[in-house]
Formats: structure tokens, C-alpha cells, sequence
């Protein structure tokens, strides 16, 4: 049921979306969010772009089965969850999840459970560019105590 | 035999590369894979792996427990760090 998509060239976040909804007629309500890179993010606020690395091995079978812990904990009628790799550019879509639901309780706890998930917990590594150096980025605590909420 | 090791993430930068090709002989344990990478690469890489923050992965399935590792020809050994994704 779940559309998991590991993406290494840009994507149209619109077009994704409204071939989701269009899918999932049946759906009362369809729940997305979209990451995208920061104008004026990084250190000093002068990000000129973000590279997000994975690990093929392990990182798009750990989305799916992320994907499959969400369709098993609400009632969804579709999931899709996509994520950049590669280099980006600010304003570029990194990551786009869209649940579609009966009712949008379930299709916001859906998607807000899946996002903690994949930026705490899904194997991506990530650098910015700043002044013309590549620096890897830390995880932060918010994203600790952001996954501690789902118990 | 040989062995692939992989560095994800700022590993990367402190090994120098994104992968190795590793020589040795067969059944190379963890405390001699540091001490391989002590003498071949900076200092802070074989602290950094052997910390508690540091997973590893071999032939793509994570270990529990990585003190207990033991390599084999054609194995793939990837040194994962906390991650930083969305």
C-alpha cells in the first residue's frame, strides 16, 4: 500500500501530491509535509547547499519498514514517502510524506509519527556547504526528544 | 582476503575516503581491524569507531554487538555514524 521512494535527482513535490490524491479517491482526508532546503540556513545563515548521503544497503529497506510500522499502527488508505539523496540546492524539495485517511486524525498522526521517524532515525548522513566548505551536520536533541513523544 | 570497509557520513572525512579495499588475513577481528585503522588513517577515526555512537553494518545487516565481529573474504564492513537525515 505504502509508495516509498528513495530519490537521487530533484522531484515536483505538486505533481507527487496530486497523483497521491488522485489515487486515493476513497480518502476524507489526505495530510502532507513537505522539507525542503532552508534559503539562508546553515551556520551563519549562509548555506549555498545541503548533501544528504545514504547507504544503499540499509536505507531504503529501513524506510519501508518504517513505512509498514505507520500502516500498521492508524488506518490509512495510502502512504507515500519519498526522500532526497544527493546535493541541493535551497528551495529544493528533500522530503515529501503525504497519508491518506478516512478521518485526519489518522492522517496527521500518520504523517507527523513518519517525519519524526525518518529525521531521527533513517540512515542519512548530512553536510552543508557554507563559504565554499562542505561541513557534516550533527543530530540535534530536538529530534531525540521530537521521537520520544510516540512512546 | 579482502574486505570493503565503507565510512558514512563525517567518517568520510576522517578516513580520508569513502571506502577501502582491506587486506588481512581470513577471520580479522575487531581489535585488530582498529589497530589496522590506528596505523593506516588519523588517529581520531579508530577512536571515533570505537565509541559507543559509532554502528556498524556488515554485508549490509546492522551488528549489536561489534566487538565481536569477525571478517571474511568479500565482506562489507560500513562504519555508521549518528545520522542527520530530512
Amino acid at each position: 500500500m505504502a509508495d516509498v521512494r528513495l530519490l537521487t535527482a530533484a522531484f515536483d513535490p505538486a505533481a507527487e501530491l496530486s497523483a497521491f490524491t488522485a489515487a486515493h479517491p476513497e480518502a476524507g482526508g489526505i495530510v502532507s509535509f513537505l522539507g525542503q532546503v532552508r534559503e539562508g540556513g546553515g551556520a551563519g545563515g549562509s548555506c549555498e547547499a545541503l548533501e544528504l548521503r545514504h547507504y544503499d544497503p540499509l536505507t531504503l529497506p529501513a524506510m519501508r519498514d518504517l513505512a509498514g510500522q505507520v500502516c500498521a499502527r492508524w488506518t490509512l488508505d495510502g502512504l507515500m514517502v519519498i526522500h532526497r539523496s544527493g546535493v541541493m540546492l535551497p528551495t529544493e524539495p528533500i522530503v515529501l510524506v503525504a497519508a491518506a485517511a478516512r478521518h485526519r486524525r489518522d492522517a496527521f498522526a500518520a504523517a507527523d509519527f513518519a517525519m519524526d521517524h525518518l529525521k531521527s532515525e533513517s540512515w542519512f548522513w548530512k553536510r552543508e556547504k557554507s563559504g565554499g566548505e562542505w561541513r557534516w551536520i550533527e543530530p540535534r536533541a530536538q529530534d531525540f526528544e521530537d521521537i520520544a513523544r510516540w512512546g | 582476503m579482502a574486505v570493503k570497509l565503507v565510512f558514512l557520513g563525517r567518517l568520510e572525512e576522517l578516513a580520508g575516503t569513502d571506502s577501502a579495499s582491506l587486506d588481512a588475513a581470513d577471520g580479522l577481528g575487531w581489535a585488530a581491524l582498529l589497530a589496522h585503522l590506528t596505523e593506516h588513517y588519523a588517529p581520531e577515526l579508530a577512536q571515533t569507531v570505537a565509541g559507543v555512537r559509532v554502528k556498524v553494518a556488515l554485508n549490509g545487516v546492522l551488528i549489536a554487538d561489534k566487538g565481536g565481529i569477525v571478517l571474511a573474504n568479500g565482506d562489507e564492513l560500513a562504519f555508521l555514524p549518528p545520522v542527520s537525515g530530512g
